[in-house]
């Protein structure tokens, strides 16, 4: 690793970016992956936040993961557990891996595995439950609790067994590549991704000893799902990411979280550090009866994505979500994509777009073109009610505070002496 | 209450019905609505927002629910067929805009790999650091921005200088390159008449008035209005008129500057003394008495534009340019004694001043008080374009305002005989100056008229027939409202004299020999000759109305929309140079 300049040595994190060889290998219960969850831990998503700073919707998500662990038997319980500390929180960053919305994982719930074959590490993202009421928006009425079993009990060990029949697991990049071609911005959209999926294991699936009635069911949860793929996406950035940051030099980027009170963004230069602001409120078009007024403020690891280069930063690859930027539609989407090439080091040759005429999705955000130009990575996300249960109210676009970037840099200087 | 519609088999997207879901919304009569496909999870979601209807158990994933909380039953076929059209016509209407659009320097380098030219247009502390940018990518730059400390305008001029590079400006209004009007500029025909100018209205004035002529224009460099001074020393100019001298479309060259310091003076004249081609020198207030070798000296700017035209057709130049003068018979009271000039442009008010100053004859030629480029003897010329008025306002050449309260103020005053005023058109002005400023003339007259006063008002209208507004048009419109329109400043200027019974001496100008000749450093960089052998590739960093100017004459231009670097923090401003500049040790 011989560099001379930070553009050198940026060069080098988004070579490994570009190189990054995600597999989805298994689904297993988190704990057998992530040692930290023994006894009564969750993971959340974003920078570190303790129970009481979390907005509704994570906190919700809480009191669902403390029913489904069996550690409270109604919810009165589980609030008083966590309100009074009983319950260790750490951030999914913190332990290879992201989580949407508010993220909680528990030891029991099945994670994706995603392995990066170029760097040899792991990532790990719980499962897409679907839409309406779901544990990551923070309902966690009996419906959600009973689909999380299900999910652990038959999903979860069915999708291991498939994966592991196909001998080498599932060669993401292969069907990312595909997707982004079928319209999938891989944050918003994942229909085809999720479809490219679906294709990809059913085979595997069917080819399984058991309950016929079971794996309609799994069969069924996998078609209807239409951000099902959304999740392992996430995996897979997050492998490439943490894959790319071990070059621990230069201004790239390398995570963007949100955990509804603080965004936070690590660079390549400075490891493991965070730097936080106050987070933003998603803007975009809510379902009937929502507006903007119940809308949670920004939540959620899934702008993982977005740093890898997909979601809101290649909005022009999904012509079906452009119009959640702005009433110009395709024309509007357009720009924000050249926007995003203002502030990213290069494109990405691997995944090409062809409503932006072949050229590659973006490739490493620079921290100093975000600061030096004030424009802000936009992402792609789901809204959540600023209460408890309720769930997805609508979907939208926001953008990071501006004093995360500047806190990365000026620490960066000074850690290199320049201050 | 409500009412729910199904319209079977009919398949949108969720992103579509949330656009017609807000469009219904907004309805006269519609308290809620909500439009969603019939899936379980979306009537999940109904029943949350209290939406839910028997009907929709019928529903399939492919029905299109529409749940409408309205008063009316009468209103439902309105609604549906507002859904109708709503989804008949979803094409977005096309906001597609032309011009592309950049935020940094490199995607614009990026994107315009052919570019040779940066008009700089942003606030005047950052535009020495942008046109040095311009100019460390190869650029020539063309900076409109003002308030450029001297000595950055030097340190670009140099450095421009050494990398054979040319840097119009700071605070050059005006260019034209191979007939792209660069800033405030007039569409003018091509020709083989070449200028170089440190002064907007000057060249717009000369250039207009030989188009006019029937002549044509190759190139006019701006230079910016301190390239002649002795600190700058006509570094621009010199290279401007080298790659004039040098450029095949160009037969004659046109100089334009106010009266530089003597050193620098001699130095532009014995360089165009030594030039195979003819030369038109226009230094504003001098009056020769002769020319000079291949050098003609122009006394006004039609003068300047009227030799330059002969020279361009090849036809002698004439000792004296008179043009007969209509002059209206003027019927003043005794006490209407004074001219009050009110001018957009710095260098019409010049000349204005000049040609009243020549003919009263004062002796300490022109009298500055702050705002008035001439007072004396009761007659005013005020330049309104001056920072003094125009502190936090636009310039008069786009808003009428400050031109309109001083036409009030000077039409009270009873000792005004005549309001002389000039009208400039082109890319940059006012769309439409002639219908804004007309009611405010007419009213004028009105109320001098009613207090026993005929208050005349002559304009003098600077523009060509291509320009944007019509110059007919415009004439035909202050003539209607009374103004004695002219088409040049020096005829307007001259018919008020006259009218005010005041008369100019005019004297034929002798032809002699040129005294010095300077024949040395001639050669024009190949990248001046590049700039002036066809269209310019502009990266416009600044008002994009710059680049739309340039794009409708079939130049290429890259809208470069400038901000401050790190938001105009300094200290980010600092930690970035630094990153930028930092190297490691491993």
């Amino acid at each position: 690793m011989k560099y001379q300049t930070i553009d050198e040595a940026n060069q080098a994190v988004i070579d490994k970016i570009a190189g990054g060889t995600p597999f989805l290998v298994d689904v297993v219960p988190a704990r057998t992956v992530i040692p930290e969850l023994e006894g009564k831990t969750l993971l959340h998503a974003g920078p570190p936040i303790a129970y009481k700073d979390m907005t509704g919707p994570m906190q919700g998500s809480c009191v669902g993961a403390a029913l489904f662990e069996g550690w409270a038997k109604d919810e009165t319980e589980a609030r008083s557990m966590l309100e009074r500390g009983d319950i260790h929180f750490i951030p999914c960053h913190h332990v290879k891996a992201v989580g949407p919305m508010g993220g909680i994982t528990s030891g029991n719930m099945p994670v994706f595995v995603v392995n990066n074959r170029s760097e040899g590490n792991e990532a790990y993202c719980i499962m897409n439950e679907g839409i309406g009421k779901v544990l990551r928006f923070g309902a966690y009425s009996e419906e959600v609790v009973t689909r999380l079993t299900w999910m652990k009990d038959v999903l979860g060990p069915v999708l291991s067994r498939a994966l592991k029949a196909t001998k080498e697991g599932l060669n993401l990049n292969v069907m990312i590549a595909k997707a982004i071609t079928m319209g999938d911005e891989f944050h918003q959209r994942n229909i085809a991704a999720s479809l490219v999926f679906l294709k990809e294991i059913s085979p595997y699936i069917v080819n399984l000893d058991m309950d016929k009635q079971e794996m309609r069911n799994v069969i069924k949860f996998l078609a209807d799902t239409d951000q099902f793929f959304l999740n392992i996406m996430m995996a897979a950035t997050k492998a490439v990411m943490d894959g790319a940051r071990t070059i621990e030099a230069g201004t790239v980027v390398t995570a963007m979280c949100r955990n509804g009170r603080d965004f936070g963004i690590r660079i390549s230069g400075m490891g493991d550090e965070w730097f936080t602001a106050p987070v933003n409120t998603p803007q975009g078009l809510f379902f009937t009866g929502y507006s903007q007024a119940d809308a949670n403020p920004d939540i959620g690891d899934s702008a993982i994505t977005e740093t890898f280069g997909v979601g809101g930063m290649a909005m022009i690859a999904a012509p079906g979500v452009t119009r959640f930027v702005g009433a110009g539609g395709f024309q509007d989407a357009l720009a924000t994509s050249n926007e995003m090439v203002e502030i990213s080091i290069d494109q990405n040759p691997n995944f090409t777009v062809p409503t932006w005429n072949f050229r590659g999705i973006c490739l490493g955000i620079d921290a100093r073109k975000v600061v030096e130009t004030g424009i802000m990575p936009v992402i792609n996300t789901g809204i959540a009610h600023k209460e408890p249960g309720v769930g997805q109210i609508g979907a939208g676009t926001v953008r990071p505070p501006v004093e995360c970037f500047e806190k990365a840099l000026e620490a960066y200087a000074s850690k290199l002496g320049l201050l | 209450m409500l009412h729910t519609i199904i319209k079977k088999n009919s398949y949108q997207d969720s992103v579509n019905l949330m656009l017609l879901t807000n469009h219904i919304s907004a309805l006269e009569g519609v308290t809620q609505a909500s439009i969603m496909m019939g899936t379980p999870a979306n009537k999940d979601i109904m029943r949350n927002s209290g939406l839910y209807t028997g009907e929709l158990e019928q529903a399939g994933a492919n029905d299109m629910c529409i749940v409408i909380d309205a008063e009316a039953q009468g209103k439902l076929d309105h609604i549906l067929a507002a859904v109708d059209s709503f989804l008949s016509d979803q094409s977005v209407s096309s906001g597609q805009s032309a011009i592309e659009s950049v935020r940094s320097w490199e995607r614009a380098l990026k994107e315009s790999p052919d570019a040779n030219l940066a008009i700089i247009s942003v606030p005047g502390q950052y535009a020495a650091a942008e046109a040095g940018k311009a100019l460390d990518h190869g650029l020539h730059a063309f900076v409109f921005s003002d308030n450029v400390p001297v000595e950055e305008e030097l340190s670009l001029k140099r450095k421009a200088h050494e990398k054979g590079l040319l840097v119009m400006g700071p605070d050059c209004g005006t260019g034209i390159l191979s007939g792209v009007p660069l800033a405030f500029a007039n569409r003018v025909t091509a020709g083989n008449i070449g200028i170089v100018g440190a002064s907007g209205t000057g060249i717009q004035e000369v250039t207009t008035l030989i188009d006019r002529m029937g002549g044509g224009i190759s190139h006019a460099i701006g230079t910016g209005g301190r390239d002649l001074s002795e600190t700058v020393g006509a570094i621009t100019m010199l290279d401007g008129i080298c790659g004039l001298a040098h450029n095949d479309r160009t037969e004659v060259i046109v100089i334009v500057s106010k009266p530089p310091a003597k050193a620098v003076r001699d130095k532009v004249v014995g360089q165009l003394q030594g030039l195979s081609k003819p030369v038109v020198t226009l230094f504003l207030g001098e009056k020769p008495a002769a020319h000079e070798g291949n050098v003609y000296q122009a006394y006004t700017l039609e003068e300047a534009a009227m030799i330059a035209v002969d020279l361009a057709k090849g036809a002698a130049v004439k000792p004296l340019y008179s043009l007969p003068l209509e002059v209206p018979e003027a019927a003043l009271n005794p006490g209407q004694t004074s001219i009050q000039g009110l001018y957009a442009g710095g260098t019409l008010a010049a000349e204005a001043a000049m040609l009243i100053a020549d003919a009263l004859q004062l002796k300490d030629g022109l009298i500055h008080e702050a705002g008035y480029v001439l007072k004396s003897n009761g007659h005013a010329i005020v330049d309104l374009g001056d920072d003094m008025y125009t502190q936090g306002k636009p310039h008069p050449m786009i808003d009428p305002a400050t031109r309109i309260q001083h036409i009030e103020k000077a039409a009270q005053d009873p000792t005004t005989a005549v309001i002389l005023f000039d009208v400039v058109l082109g890319y940059g002005g006012h769309d439409d100056m002639a219908s804004v400023l007309a009611p405010a003339i007419e009213k004028a007259a009105a109320k001098a008229q009613t207090e026993g006063r005929k208050l005349y008002f002559v304009a003098a209208l600077c523009g060509t027939r291509q320009d944007p507004q019509s110059y007919e048009e415009q004439k035909r419109k202050f003539e209607q409202a009374g103004v004695l329109v002219k088409e040049s400043n020096n005829q307007a200027v001259r018919t008020v004299l006259a009218m005010m019974k005041l008369g100019l001496e005019e004297v034929p100008k002798a032809h002699r020999p040129a005294a010095t000749t300077i024949s040395e450093g001639f050669s024009a960089s190949a990248a001046v000759e590049a700039l002036l052998g066809g269209k310019p590739s502009v990266i416009n960093v600044g008002l994009q109305k710059f680049t739309e100017a340039i794009t409708a004459s079939g130049a290429k231009a890259i809208q470069y929309d400038w901000r401050p670097v790190a938001g105009g923090s300094v200290k980010m401003q600092r930690i970035l140079s630094q990153l930028n500049d930092y190297r490691f040790t491993n």
